[in-house]
């Protein structure tokens, strides 16, 4: 395992990986800072890596051509960088890069040194010739580091400086992502360098189109998605890590019941499992489905009706004397623990606003907070008048 | 498919008429098509798809429009407001 910056000690939940381009993440392993450790040489995939084709000269020197097909070694760092391995140094030299054979006309298009953003935009490239212009973002992606300004205006004009790519290009306009106009005043770069900033499409797939539109990109190349498949593929990312704590649990659930210690059994524990997958699964994926509008009412609806069928199921509705305590544990803590972790999502969400989760959270989290403290004084009595 | 929407009435996005020369760069920029352009003056079309990204405000040349930027994401803000960050953020 790489090592983390002192103050990276996140809750597991936050770690989500955003995918490129931006489809989700405003807040992901990308985008919460995995940052070189001090007093670490900053590390890049090795420059004469694979994906790197042949050497083009160029009046600024030579210049690095890469491969517009994306081979099986890129799939297993994409897999590796998603969950988690070797993340860090997951980034390609910042600079100038080529694709194709481009030309003193050919067209710039920026990029972030992330190297899953810099694989999405290269593997559109083929049959293109054209300049790539990368940025150093820490290996971050282009939207989250438009968020943190590290695809920013200064880092832009420091770079079109350092490449020559004045020498390079006899024409002065760049294409950068839509996604990082966040971290970028186009004004200021024009100001300062004399290149145009035009903002090509949110999504790589578009950017063949968009140039042969004559750098025109239509209304839905500017809107950002937030698909059944997006949320799906976040989900599944998102969930490795809880997974991990809950097949220790439940192993640990298991081994403590051989030992006839059935305080926390199976039947004890399922209610908590489903109340986690739904709150870190069901409600990310049926997201637009559920009525309401905050990520944790969402998450307390699903939870309540699931706290409902496991009162069901195990018996213990209608109430009676002897069982209210467990159902109402289930009642308080089960939603309780769903709205929590459905309102995380709201970070891998791509159309929510800091305004929006302040104002969800002011509400949200007394609740959830105070169902799920009476609910542990409940789950306590049941636990205790076990033993 | 359905627009993904949050709560409404709370994005801190304010817009000044006045100001806009009909650039366009707003509408280029806004990840949900927030503006769209009438006759030679920036329009807004719905305030609550804006996510505050910024991106709008950053660059529109002539100042007309303001945010407040920020991650709109829970455990970020958490994670700032027990490391008492002023602003929230990412990590």
């Amino acid at each position: 395992m790489t090592e983390k910056a002192p103050d990276q000690n996140l809750n597991p939940l936050s770690q989500k990986t955003g995918q490129e381009p931006a489809v989700s993440c405003e807040c992901g392993p990308e985008c919460c800072g995995w940052a070189t450790p001090k007093g670490k040489a900053e590390r890049f995939i090795r420059e004469a890596d694979h994906w790197i084709e042949s050497r083009l000269e160029t009046p600024a020197g030579p210049v690095a051509v890469v491969k517009t097909k994306i081979s099986r070694q890129d799939i297993l760092g994409t897999v590796k960088a998603r969950f988690g391995v070797g993340r860090m140094s997951y980034k390609v030299k910042p600079g100038l890069y080529a694709a194709g054979r481009p030309g003193p006309s050919s067209p710039v298009l920026v990029s972030a040194n992330y190297k899953l953003s810099f694989d999405s935009l290269r593997r559109e490239l083929g049959g293109l010739d054209a300049w790539i212009l990368v940025l150093d973002t820490q290996g971050i992606n282009v939207w989250c580091a438009a968020g943190k300004g590290t695809f920013g205006t200064d880092e832009l004009v420091r770079r079109i400086g350092q490449s020559n790519l004045g020498r390079v290009v006899s024409h002065r306009v760049l294409v950068l992502p839509q996604l990082g106009a966040p971290g970028v005043a186009a004004h200021e770069v024009t100001r300062q360098t004399r290149f145009k900033v035009v903002y090509g499409p949110v999504r790589a797939a578009d950017i063949k189109d968009f140039l042969s539109a004559g750098m025109r990109a239509t209304p839905g190349m500017r809107r950002v998605r937030f698909t059944l498949k997006d949320r799906l593929v976040l989900t599944a990312i998102e969930l490795t890590n809880p997974f991990k704590y809950l097949v220790l649990i439940t192993a640990a659930v298991w081994v403590l019941g051989l030992f006839g210690l059935r305080l926390l059994s199976w039947k004890a524990w399922y209610p908590y499992l489903g109340a986690i997958l739904i709150g870190g699964f069901l409600v990310p994926v049926l997201l637009p489905w559920i009525p309401g509008r905050a990520f944790a009412w969402k998450g307390w609806l699903l939870g309540v009706i699931w706290a409902a069928f496991v009162n069901f199921s195990q018996g213990l509705l209608p109430l009676t004397a002897g069982s209210w305590q467990q159902a109402a544990s289930h009642f308080l803590l089960l939603p309780a623990i769903s709205a929590f972790l459905a309102m995380g999502f709201t970070g891998s969400s791509t159309y929510t606003s800091l305004s929006g989760v302040l104002k969800e959270m002011r509400y949200a989290l007394p609740f959830v907070l105070g169902s799920a403290s009476i609910g542990i004084v409940f789950l306590a009595v049941v636990l205790f008048r076990g033993l | 498919m359905k627009e993904h929407r949050h709560l409404s009435n709370v994005a801190t996005l304010a817009y000044d008429q006045d100001r806009c020369t009909g650039c366009g760069m707003c509408v280029e920029v806004c990840p949900h098509a927030v503006f769209f352009m009438e006759g030679k003056k920036a329009q807004v079309r719905d305030r609550d798809l804006c996510m505050e990204c910024g991106a709008c405000a950053r660059n529109c040349p002539f100042a007309a429009i303001s945010v407040r930027p920020g991650v709109g994401c829970a455990w970020g803000i958490l994670l700032s407001e027990i490391k008492g960050r002023d602003v929230p953020s990412c990590g």
